[in-house]
């Protein structure tokens, strides 16, 4: 290629590059300063990082480390839960054989396109009616619905465990069940995992379902908590640095989640993207 | 395969799952729309729910901040999701040329924006919109370019942009990894065939990787029909953006604000259509371009 095509090349992809990280670095960078110099715009000045993250955790009487630990165990068991789940059925699709099972997947796939906010009143409902509303449970279980992660589960089981395993496994008198969780199951880890950080993300980034069913603030996910205090700093600007640092602390473990972790997310977009 | 109760084991806690956070909601969903809260008696009557047949739905249609919802999310997709596509297919194309300096470096910081959540995404993004707070409209104002981007021309393109950050980097990589599996003999053989890099791009790659376009193209559409977390925090710092700006903003401000179940449910239910409705068509018409 010519030296004009290499040099074209580099230059728009270092411009994207630059796009999606420049944001990421304003807020590491807003997250050190004090409300004077975010407003001056004063990229270098006004250090107040200790204050900031002392702020944080003294603000509305320590709120954010409570809404810390609510995401923590929302995304962290929920995802572990759903990606249990998912994942067993999805073997299950693939590897039995039973009436109307092409129908039954097309309705697992078609669940992928139902909109959240149609399903948010009737669950609210539901969850009304079961004395569930503004309970951890109310968030929770909904969130462990991954008819996605069933789909990758399917496709996973078909790639890692052969037909000739579970036979073999068969033949030594093992139980089905006793197959899957003793010999199917190790090979379906990587699947898992990758299954565990979609749901996680999805998770974390849950919005819409905790401000329809949550009213107490010490049940709000960090999302929700954030949120809230956005709206409290259009009126008092000392919450703007709070917030900053808040968005912070909440983006580090799914970035560090995903460096770590690299080639099970990358497996598992590739599954579900060349098939 | 044996092992009827086996197969039912596994499966039962997914399935137990799709009823009651799946089926049972979308059912009552339906079964909503067609009753309303009546107060006979000029309202000092009791409440009562009453059968109203096809009532909300003619409420809804008739309903000009729906239809402008319906609009907005509209021009949204029109504005998103071809940007979407091009974009991450692009950076893919260039990344998959091998002039790429930096490759898995590069891949990494795209799909950075993708690990923030919606919400902070909107924040940062808010924050760089707002005067005082952006560097970017102080960039501006130094070469006296007044901008604003929260106004009434500029905040839909702003919305656009923050779904475009997160989820662009996202994209590339799946276009990326349907890229890799491209028999290397198809490309070996264009190039004997005297096609240039661009050329064997946009003639051999692209269509090549059809399967993963619509896939992309499909998700992108059904999640951007849902906007709602983007312009729900913009709201709260700018008029342009009122309580009923996306369909998914109309149906919580109708649930949750004007306690009007059966209106915020024909409301799920058109969208819910409208969503079917849209999906299978692009499936529909990308199937009979590729016959």
């Amino acid at each position: 290629m010519t030296l004009l095509g290499r040099t074209t090349v580099n230059v728009v992809v270092g411009i994207s590059v630059l796009y999606t990280l420049l944001p990421v670095m304003w807020l590491v960078l807003a997250a050190t300063k004090n409300v004077d110099a975010l407003f001056n715009s004063d990229l270098f000045g006004g250090f107040s990082l200790v204050e900031n993250v002392t702020n944080l955790f003294a603000m509305d009487k320590g709120l954010y480390p409570r809404w810390y630990l609510n995401s923590l165990l929302y995304a962290v068991i929920g995802a572990a839960v759903s990606a249990f789940i998912s994942i067993a059925a999805g073997y299950a699709f693939d590897k039995y054989a039973f009436r109307h099972k092409e129908k039954l997947f097309g309705l697992v796939l078609a669940a992928v396109m139902v909109p959240q906010t149609v399903l948010a009143l009737p669950l609210y409902l539901m969850a009304s009616e079961a004395g569930l509303v503004n309970t951890f449970w109310a968030v929770f279980i909904p969130a462990l619905f991954n008819p996605f992660g069933v789909y990758l589960g399917r496709i996973f089981a078909q790639g890692y465990v052969p037909d000739e395993v579970l036979e073999a496994a068969r033949i030594d008198g093992a139980g089905d069940l006793a197959t899957y969780f003793r010999v199917a199951f190790k090979m379906l880890g990587p699947g898992m995992v990758t299954l565990f950080l979609f749901q996680l993300t999805t998770i974390w980034n849950n919005f819409f379902l905790p401000m329809v069913m949550l009213s107490d603030q010490s049940l709000y996910p960090v999302s929700l908590g954030l949120y809230q205090w956005n709206s409290s700093a259009t009126v008092s600007p000392e919450y703007y640095p709070v917030v900053i640092m808040g968005s912070l602390f909440a983006v580090l473990p799914l970035i560090l989640a995903f460096m770590l972790l690299q080639r099970f997310w990358k497996a598992g977009m590739t599954a579900g993207a060349v098939k | 395969m044996k092992g009827k109760l086996a197969c039912a084991v596994l499966m039962a806690p997914f399935f137990l799952l799709l009823i009651t956070v799946f089926l049972i909601p979308t059912g009552t969903a339906v079964w909503l729309s067609f009753f309303a809260a009546d107060q006979p008696g000029l309202g000092f009557g009791p409440e009562s729910t009453v059968f109203v047949g096809l009532r909300s739905y003619g409420a809804v249609l008739s309903d000009p901040t729906f239809l402008g919802s319906l609009l907005t999310v509209v021009l949204y997709c029109l504005l998103y999701i071809p940007l979407m596509v091009a974009g991450a297919l692009t950076l893919a194309l260039l990344l998959d040329s091998g002039v790429a300096k930096l490759r898995s470096w590069a891949q990494m910081s795209l799909y950075l924006p993708h690990a923030v959540p919606g919400i902070i995404a909107a924040l940062i993004w808010l924050y760089l919109y707002t005067p005082g707070l952006s560097p970017i409209i102080d960039l501006f104002a130094k070469a006296d370019i007044q901008i604003s981007f929260l106004g009434i021309d500029t905040v839909l393109p702003s919305i656009v942009n923050i779904a475009l950050w997160s989820n662009l980097g996202y994209n590339m990589v799946i276009f990326y990894a349907a890229l890799q599996a491209v028999p290397r003999e198809v490309l070996e053989a264009s190039v004997v065939d005297g096609a240039g890099p661009v050329k064997q791009a946009l003639r051999i790659k692209a269509p090549l990787v059809r399967g993963a376009i619509v896939t992309v193209g499909i998700f992108t559409l059904i999640w951007a029909l849902q906007l709602f977390t983007e312009p729900v925090l913009l709201s709260q710092s700018t008029p342009m953006i009122s309580a009923r700006f996306s369909p998914s903003m109309y149906i919580f401000d109708a649930a949750f604000t004007r306690n009007n179940y059966g209106l915020a449910a024909a409301a799920s239910v058109i969208l819910l259509a409208f969503t079917v409705a849209l999906s299978y068509g692009v499936t529909r018409w990308t199937n009979r371009k590729a016959a």
